[in-house]
């Protein structure tokens, strides 16, 4: 187990580093000069030169990517062009807040979802299983946005329970939990809305099983059966899939941090592209590869964990 | 003379038996009502918005400033927005930008990846590692992130959009592609057409194609409500269409900064992604079920 661990990690530092290859190229093809989108369109010739030597943008093109990886290894992202703040510092202030979004909405998720999934698998074709169908189709098709801007509508400015925007002050918990509730429902909703589907399609397939028969005809309960025997089995995917929601749901946070204006990497990687701070935005591309890989590492390790058959050596 | 004759037989027996299963497949689509449902409305969706201009009852860029932001009337049936534009016909209209770009860029994600999915698949090898490893790149990247930054590189414009939610498509048709070949290639039809020497062109296209195709297709119909909620979600943002183009992710943009007096705006377009996206899910999830009869209902 071990062995594979350290294989696997070791797999990640070629991918990571063709993708930061990939961000440095991608930013440097963006249209418009940063350093005219620093200083404004009537900046003098020499300022301009100025800015662009003191950022190195005059040194050739292998130079400024060797610096670039340099940069980060160092854990420097370098300043924001646009209000000259360290990008690092930025992030650092923004990140518990995608985080705490993006996590307590993976736990609803699991929370309701997987119930509901089981629910829906034990009693097939009920109203139960009708239901659940439903919310699920429905869930995997509403936009993040469109969900964010109907539970706004209702609990912040016709009901007046929450907040209508921001992401609150993250020392003072009660304020901060009233700002986390909506955007966390949004995607929380879709979550379980996944998480339903793939419980109730991986459980339906192993009651199919024939351990799962084995089982029951050798007198156990159906419940012993289900928890002990065909439950365990449905984990092994809903494990693997989950890593792979937890990304598909990073991307949509980015929806529900601007339709809240709550602060967080999306919203700062959203104002970077429309203000050209490329320095800024290159940092949180880097950022967001980063946790997708992570998460990538987890899923195959956990998966490891729990599946049995699956053997490292 | 004789030869003829047998010729002629056995493709008539072919053509019998393909008509029998697809009538078969027809009649296990008209009994699956999650996909009757989800086919008939997206093909309502497509007519409204072939015949855009016959059902709108005006024209989605004519201003009224006397008609600000009133509510559903015998006239606008769905009110006028911030600019006394007709949100009904706006919305109509709209339908056009979101399945031209859903389609399309699916159609290339569909061309591109599959034939790099293929090849990966077919020569195994360094060119495997170096097609595949390329695509767990940009798998690297959460589809709205990627999206973003290739628009934010490209510019908006109705095809640049294609392309840029395209890329985002191909790893996924790749991936699908090449674990298809993986299985397909080890199967004694490639072997042998392999070895009396057919062409590699014309096996990948001949023998391989035509037993990916269903499964591509069935992803490609789900995957068209996620290349539209793509399009929305960066309309919404600010990196669609520019305006005055009526789009629905413009159209709910617009509506948010006036959602305490006019909510319907944002509602009523939002509800038509919906709609529309749910459609293509639905039809989707039932072709799913009707071609992999093991997976039905799960």
């Amino acid at each position: 187990m071990f062995n594979y661990a350290v294989r696997r990690i070791l797999q990640s530092i070629p991918i990571l580093f063709v993708v930061l290859t990939l961000v440095f190229v991608v930013v440097r093809v963006l249209p418009g000069d940063p350093v005219v989108a620093a200083l404004g369109d009537y900046a003098s010739q020499e300022a301009v030169n100025a800015l662009r030597e003191k950022m190195g943008l005059n040194a050739p093109l292998w130079r400024q990517y060797l610096g670039f990886l340099g940069d980060l290894v160092r854990g420097d992202f370098g300043t924001s062009l646009v209000n000259g703040y360290p990008v690092g510092a930025q992030i650092r202030k923004v990140i518990p807040y995608t985080l705490e979004l993006t996590l307590s909405a993976i736990l609803f998720g699991y929370v309701f979802g997987i119930p509901m999934g089981i629910s829906a698998a034990v009693r097939r074709n009920s109203f139960v299983d009708y239901f659940n169908r439903v919310f699920s189709l429905v869930g995997l098709s509403v936009p993040a946005f469109y969900l964010g801007v109907l539970l706004m509508y209702v609990f912040s400015i016709k009901l007046m329970w929450f907040p209508v925007v921001g992401g609150g002050e993250l020392t003072d918990l009660k304020d901060n939990l009233r700002h986390l509730f909506l955007p966390a429902l949004t995607l929380g909703l879709i979550m379980t809305a996944y998480v339903t589907r793939m419980t109730r399609s991986s459980l339906l397939e192993i009651l199919r099983e024939d351990y799962v028969r084995t089982a029951r005809s050798k007198g156990l309960t159906r419940r012993v059966v289900l928890y002990r025997h065909a439950l365990r089995n449905a984990l092994i995917p809903i494990v693997a899939l989950g890593g792979l929601y937890a990304v598909v749901l990073i991307g949509s946070s980015v929806m529900v941090e601007i339709v809240f204006s709550r602060p967080g990497l999306g919203k700062l990687m959203v104002g970077a592209i429309k203000q050209r701070d490329y320095t800024t935005l290159q940092s949180v591309m880097v950022f967001y590869a980063f946790i997708v890989v992570v998460i990538n590492l987890l899923t195959d390790l956990v998966y490891g964990l729990i599946d049995p058959r699956i053997k490292y050596d | 003379m004789t030869e003829s004759i047998g010729a002629t037989t056995t493709a008539s027996v072919r053509t019998d038996v393909e008509t029998t299963r697809g009538r078969k497949m027809w009649a296990a689509f008209k009994r699956n009502r999650t996909a009757m449902i989800g086919g008939v409305v997206a093909i309502v969706i497509v007519l409204i918005s072939i015949f855009a201009g016959v059902i709108a009852p005006y024209d989605p860029l004519e201003q009224d400033p006397y008609i600000r932001l009133t509510g559903s009337s015998s006239e606008h049936w769905l009110g006028t927005d911030d600019f006394g534009r007709d949100v009904f016909s706006r919305i109509i209209y709209g339908s056009r930008v979101s399945l031209i770009i859903g389609t399309a860029s699916v159609l290339l994600g569909l061309l591109a990846g599959t034939g790099l999915g293929m090849v990966a698949g077919y020569f195994r090898g360094k060119v495997e590692t170096a097609i595949m490893r390329a695509i767990d790149v940009l798998m690297c990247f959460p589809d709205l992130i990627l999206a973003i930054a290739v628009t934010a590189a490209l510019g908006s414009n109705l095809f640049n959009l294609i392309v840029t939610i395209g890329i985002v498509m191909t790893p996924r048709f790749a991936r699908l592609a090449h674990g298809q070949v993986l299985s397909i290639t080890e199967n004694e039809y490639v072997i042998a057409a392999r070895a009396v020497g057919v062409k590699t062109p014309r096996i990948l296209w001949r023998h391989i194609f035509p037993n990916i195709f269903g499964d591509l297709l069935v992803a490609g119909t789900l995957w068209v409500g996620v290349a539209i909620r793509l399009e929305a979600n960066l309309a919404f943002i600010g990196l669609g269409i520019s305006p005055p183009t009526p789009t629905w992710g413009n159209m709910i943009r617009e509506g948010i900064d006036v959602m305490i007096n006019a909510p319907w705006i944002s509602m009523y377009s939002g509800l038509s992604i919906l709609i529309t996206i749910l459609a293509f899910n639905m039809l989707g999830d039932g072709i799913r079920d009707i071609s992999d009869p093991r997976l039905r209902g799960a």
